[in-house]
């Protein structure tokens, strides 16, 4: 089971990991201390690997700092919901290998609700009910799949966009 | 006869050029980067990308890279010198020509004084302001750590062609108002995600100078923007691609209009840069630090405006006002036109050229309750330090008028 944990709209990246608690002013082994360190500082002490992250419209606004998704990545966030998100850090979730789905759940689960997360059919079920997740193109999948965009590269020596793209 | 192809955007132009195949909102596309740059904030965890996974002793290009030292520079602490150490090593390993130490100037703005961009390119950076390029109509976007290591080591990566959004502008500004206080009114009306996943395009402004050019692309990141265009008209030293510019049919996904002639001097209150309303409005709101500079407004234009206004007047007692040049070249500028002078009687200190406090970790962060008005382009929740301070953002004008009152204070009202 996975934990809710419930976040407003417009989490810009100064709530998620603010720049004074970055890898360059601290270190790369601390950074997993640091996620919502002043806006909700339980999160980093109580999160478990396998929770998800709700929240309200254009999460991730701000800063492009890859470090606060991967911040939620290296505590074990298996999953970011919202109605949208801000370009970089949608981007940033491709490049890492983080699940983000653009739906609004914000009205229907609680914070602290334990509910189950489907990657392979994305849904959400809670309470016996089940709410269904934007499903991935198949190149998102494989670079999830292979846990991230490096990884991917590394494993292909190409994009995953890159045959026809070109 | 072979019917005309459809007209595009400057985005969808670009993108095109950089793809190789013709490029339209929607699409997802590869394409060739031609510039790339990394500062200290985040370079260190492309040299591990580089280095420890993709094992890229050398970079392909090492010419392609501008690296940048001013999110904390000079070093304020020996994590950050230690950091500073590295970079320093990893650019002479690299052979790195474009490497700009301490105290030349933010990056943004260094890549433009420079000629670092040029009209027509992608320009990949490694911050959130890179759109700042688009006042030379280059498709300048921001790109996270991971995402730099693999354009670094392949020259190239993957885009989505944006749909755009068409600012319309009519008119000219009012006397002290700046192109800071349309680009606020602008996060205003559409909102902090207005134009997310977006690019937005500014009409209108072919007079405007390459200053207040660099703001309104810059600050277009507030409005969510992938990327901030000004058409290349009026661009004098730059030469334009004959394939780049405005074409007539290109498809909008939005068009806003707006009347120069009718806009007031704007502030962005806390904690939101869409919280804005004229700066009239916020006449009582006392302030303990003024900070002018950054990206945003750190440019020769923005600190002569301030010191117009600054001329023969101090600043209000028990406040501070800091200013930071946008770049060296800034600084010596306005040494020799003597705005320099006129600041430092009003009362200013001046800080190394760099970001300064923006990011709130050196040269000036605010402690608990304390009130900056700030020429940035940030006023989040502990963004300059403190969690309990206030951030009010507005033009270096607002900023000059609030610093001598010790109240935020439209620049017409003093």
């Amino acid at each position: 089971m996975a934990r809710v944990w419930m976040f407003g709209e417009n989490v810009d990246t100064d709530q998620i990991l603010p720049g004074r608690y970055a890898p360059y002013m601290t270190s790369e082994a601390d950074l997993v201390k640091y996620p919502f360190i002043e806006a909700r500082p339980e999160f980093a002490r109580e999160v478990r690997r396998g929770d998800i992250i709700v929240a309200g419209k254009n999460f991730g606004c701000g800063s492009s700092r890859e470090y606060a998704p991967r911040a939620l990545y290296a505590v074990g966030i298996a999953a970011i919901i919202a109605p949208s998100f801000a370009r970089i850090f949608y981007r940033n979730g491709i490049t890492l290998g983080l699940p983000l789905f653009e739906a609004d759940l914000t009205g229907v689960l609680r914070d602290g609700q334990e509910v189950e997360l489907d990657l392979d059919a994305p849904a959400i079920r809670a309470e016996g009910r089940t709410y269904p997740l934007p499903p991935p193109p198949a190149w998102l999948r494989e670079v999830w799949a292979e846990g991230g965009l490096i990884a991917y590269y590394l494993k292909h020596r190409r994009l995953p966009l890159e045959e026809g793209a070109r | 006869m072979a019917e005309a192809p459809t007209p595009q955007t400057l985005s969808e132009q670009i993108l095109s050029h950089a793809s190789g195949k013709r490029a339209m909102a929607g699409d997802l596309v590869i394409v060739r980067v031609d510039r790339c740059m990394s500062h200290d904030s985040l370079t260190p965890e492309v040299i591990d990308v580089l280095r420890e996974t993709l094992k890229v002793e050398h970079i392909p290009d090492p010419d392609r890279l501008a690296v940048f030292i001013d999110h904390v520079a000079p070093a304020a602490t020996v994590a950050t010198a230690n950091a500073q150490v590295k970079i320093r090593r990893w650019v002479e390993e690299q052979g790195i020509r474009l490497f700009h130490d301490a105290g030349v100037g933010v990056c943004h703005q260094v890549m433009i004084e420079e000629g670092l961009v040029a009209p027509g390119q992608v320009v990949f950076g490694l911050d959130s302001h890179s759109t700042a390029y688009g006042a030379v109509c280059a498709f300048g976007t921001g790109v996270g750590s991971r995402d730099m290591a693999l354009t670094l080591a392949t020259g190239y990566n993957w885009l989505r062609v944006p749909e755009t959004i068409r600012v319309l502008v009519r008119g000219r500004f009012r006397p002290w108002v700046n192109p800071k206080d349309l680009s606020l009114y602008l996060c205003g009306l559409l909102g902090i995600d207005g134009a997310t996943y977006q690019a937005v395009e500014f009409h209108g402004v072919e007079w405007l100078d390459l200053d207040g050019r660099e703001t309104l692309a810059s600050m277009t990141t507030e409005l969510g923007a992938k990327a901030g265009l000004i058409p290349p008209v009026g661009l004098s030293g730059w030469e334009v691609p004959e394939w780049l510019g405005v074409q007539e049919g290109a498809r909008y996904a939005r068009t806003v209009e707006v009347d120069l002639d009718a806009l007031p001097s704007q502030v962005a209150a806390p904690f939101s840069v869409e919280n804005v309303a004229p700066a009239a409005d916020f006449a009582n709101v006392r302030v303990d630090q003024v900070f002018i500079g950054t990206c945003t407004n750190g440019r020769l234009s923005d600190l002569r405006s301030a010191a117009r206004l600054l001329k023969g007047r101090k600043v209000a007692r028990g406040v501070r006002l800091l200013i930071i040049p946008a770049s060296h070249r800034v600084l010596q500028a306005a040494v020799a036109d003597g705005t320099l002078a006129t600041l430092l009687e009003a009362g200013a200190t001046i800080g190394t050229p760099g970001c300064g406090p923006c990011i709130g970790r050196h040269m000036g962060v605010i402690g608990e309750g304390e009130v900056c008005f700030s020429t940035a382009n940030r006023n989040f929740r502990g963004r300059m330090g403190s969690p309990d301070g206030l951030i009010y953002l507005g033009s270096p004008e607002t900023a000059a008028a609030t610093a001598v009152r010790g109240m935020i204070t439209d620049p017409t009202a003093l």
